[in-house]
């Protein structure tokens, strides 16, 4: 019994290594965390015979402070697109030319430029949402397509809110909300966005990431939230609805970029080249549950994903959105002081 | 003796041989050192004088930003220096924090550790099992297993609520005393096991002589017990103080982020905050303290001993 056991075994490692051995080569993936599909990496493996590996990260600066250290062994990486200069002006990104590949043409149009990589040189679309806000409407069902439900709160919701620790978009859509330009240096306005984050701390139970339980359980009545969390909330208590601030939300993109000094260069442009097929990108949208840029992707989406009303940003609000953007070093600067004296 | 040269220069010989074969068996303890822990201390001194980069990490340069940044801040409209008043307030938030988690680790691990050394030898094993099981657990899901006992609709709660002590569900969460709660519990085994090792040492033949002398209970404990624990006390708050001090996980988990500890505020310099110098410099100034503290109390050690011996 034991030796069939062994010899199943072996058998097994040794087609294993047989696999490895006649592999076109490998494909080392650097992504946020649950954010790539088991089955995309399967089968981007199966059809050009390619062995992956993912490796996780949870922040921009936590991945690019591993880039720049080198030896990291990573071909590509996903890198958000208000973060993207900070890798380009390094030399950390290879120029792969998306806008030449195969598959770019599926491409929405409003996708095909981003104001950090306007021509698609170094980048391809991985998925897109929104930062709003995700409010209970058993507790609260007053307007919520505003940042007041944070910054200065109806009364139900006092002491059930919670903001996300994301300094930049927080500050962001607080500079917004009082009529100031994200990134601003401005002392007046980032001294008036101070006052009022201090003045709103008190309503707030947490800054926190917060665990879908909380929300479940309704521990928490409001939360800053992204769009495809907040379908997944909703999924789970259907009393939580998602709102975007007309006062300015955040919008955003992760993009799929070849590391500089990548080895598996031509695997790296194929796997580029994947992810622009529809049916690829509908694998990414029914995993992470965000958007996806690729027409012709909702032939291949859950239904319940194409109807979740979190992930269509009403016409009226558009225009109210916030494009992430990387702050210069003076601003980022004051950003952090106010970030110190908030939560000191 | 007569002198014999030839014998000198053997000794010599055989001492230097012996300083060698003494280098060579302390060389894989000194590589180690070196490597784990005098080096990413030179490199962090190094970064703390460095220029911030653009996009994080550090640039060649030297700057005093950094530091200048630990203990001064700029005025939000002039520039001009003021104290940094946010750092001190972290600072002695994370302090006040650490020695209340020593404080409760001890109140709560001194009559564990005495009940587990006092237990029959053959059950000693199974209690001590019992307080370093949580221990092989990873630091994160004991401190999401701690909040699913005091949280809202948690374990702690519902108990409360069953048997009528209370009629609505204590809001614990993200306070203060959550934070403490969380710490204790995840440093006490670091308390226990040093105390456990002193008490178990412990001669009871040595409390029955005081008692035989006419000492009262308190006076055996004080007197006679309570200096044999000692060091065990002294390096259970050794151990517990420490890491309670650049504590991470647990006041982010249990406090909510409202209020940063020291290494949340040395996480936002090298995370979001793009500003490794500073960061570099607020982890500096962190080991500083813990160093100065025990020399403080290495110092205190030796002259009581001076006094007493």
């Amino acid at each position: 019994m034991k030796r069939t056991h062994t010899g199943t075994a072996l058998a097994a490692g040794l087609t294993l290594l047989a696999q490895s051995a006649t592999a076109e080569g490998n494909l080392n993936v650097y992504n946020f965390g649950l954010y790539t599909p088991p089955e995309l990496l399967e089968k981007f493996s199966q059809e050009y015979d390619v062995e992956v590996t993912l490796t996780d990260f949870v922040a921009n600066e936590e991945a690019i402070a591993r880039i720049q250290a080198g030896g990291h062994g990573m071909d590509v990486i996903i890198v958000s697109g208000y973060f993207i200069p900070a890798y380009v002006d390094q030399g950390l990104l290879m120029e792969s030319n998306p806008a030449g590949m195969e598959n770019f043409h599926n491409i929405a149009d409003q996708w095909k430029s981003i104001p950090t990589d306007p021509e698609r040189k170094f980048t391809v679309p991985w998925v897109w949402g929104t930062t709003g806000v995700m409010v209970n409407r058993k507790v609260y069902d007053g307007d919520i397509n505003t940042a007041a439900i944070f910054l200065d709160p109806p009364e139900e919701l006092k002491g059930s809110i919670n903001i996300v620790p994301s300094m930049n978009d927080m500050i962001d859509m607080t500079l917004s909300y009082i009529g100031a330009e994200p990134c601003t240096t401005d002392r007046e306005s980032l001294s008036k966005a101070r006052d009022l984050l201090l003045s709103a701390k008190e309503n707030w139970a947490s800054v926190d990431y917060p665990s879908f339980e909380k929300f479940i359980n309704e521990d928490l009545s409001a939360s800053v939230f992204w769009s495809g969390a907040a379908a997944r909330v909703r999924g789970l208590n259907d009393g939580f609805a998602y709102g975007w601030p007309k006062d300015g939300y955040m919008k955003w993109m992760d993009n799929l970029a070849i590391l500089a000094d990548a080895t598996n260069v031509e695997n790296a442009k194929l796997f580029q080249n994947f992810v622009m097929q529809p049916e690829n990108a509908a694998l990414i949208s029914n995993y992470t549950m965000y958007n996806n840029a690729i027409t012709g992707s909702e032939a291949f989406m859950d239904p319940e994903l194409i109807s979740a009303p979190e992930l269509a940003v009403p016409e009226e609000l558009q225009g109210a959105a916030i494009e992430q953007t990387l702050c210069a070093p003076e601003a980022q600067d004051l950003y952090t002081r106010i970030w110190t004296e908030l939560t000191r | 003796m007569p002198r014999n040269p030839t014998a000198a220069a053997n000794e010599s010989a055989v001492m230097r041989a012996e300083t060698r074969r003494r280098w060579s068996l302390a060389l894989p303890a000194l590589t180690v050192i070196t490597l784990c822990s005098i080096l990413p201390l030179g490199v962090m001194v190094a970064y703390s004088f460095m220029e911030a980069g653009q996009y994080g990490n550090v640039q060649w340069g030297f700057s005093l930003e950094g530091w200048r940044a630990v203990f001064l801040d700029r005025d939000f409209f002039d520039d001009s220096y003021i104290p940094a008043t946010a750092h001190l307030t972290i600072l002695a938030r994370s302090i006040l924090l650490a020695l209340a988690t020593t404080a409760l680790t001890f109140v709560f691990g001194i009559p564990t550790a005495w009940f587990i050394a006092t237990r029959p030898p053959a059950t000693r094993a199974y209690w001590m099992f019992l307080i370093t099981v949580p221990f092989w657990t990873n630091l994160l899901v004991r401190t999401i297993a701690i909040q699913e006992v005091i949280r809202a609709d948690g374990t702690l709660n519902r108990l409360l609520l069953a048997t009528g002590l209370i009629d609505e569900p204590l809001q614990m969460m993200f306070t203060n005393g959550a934070v403490l709660v969380g710490m204790t519990y995840v440093y006490l085994p670091l308390m226990v096991l040093p105390v456990y090792a002193a008490i178990e040492k412990f001669d009871f033949r040595l409390a029955e002589a005081a008692y035989d002398l006419h000492a009262s209970r308190l006076y055996c404990l004080r007197r006679v017990v309570l200096p044999l624990m000692w060091p065990g006390i002294v390096a259970g708050s050794i151990l517990v103080f420490i890491p309670a001090l650049g504590a991470y996980v647990t006041p982010r988990l249990m406090g909510g982020g409202r209020a940063m500890m020291w290494g949340n505020l040395i996480d936002l310099q090298f995370g979001q905050g793009r500003n490794w110098p500073l960061g570099a410099a607020l982890s500096i100034t962190l080991t500083l303290v813990v160093v100065g503290a025990m020399v403080w109390y290495a110092r205190r050690a030796a002259k009581g001993a001076e006094t007493n011996g």
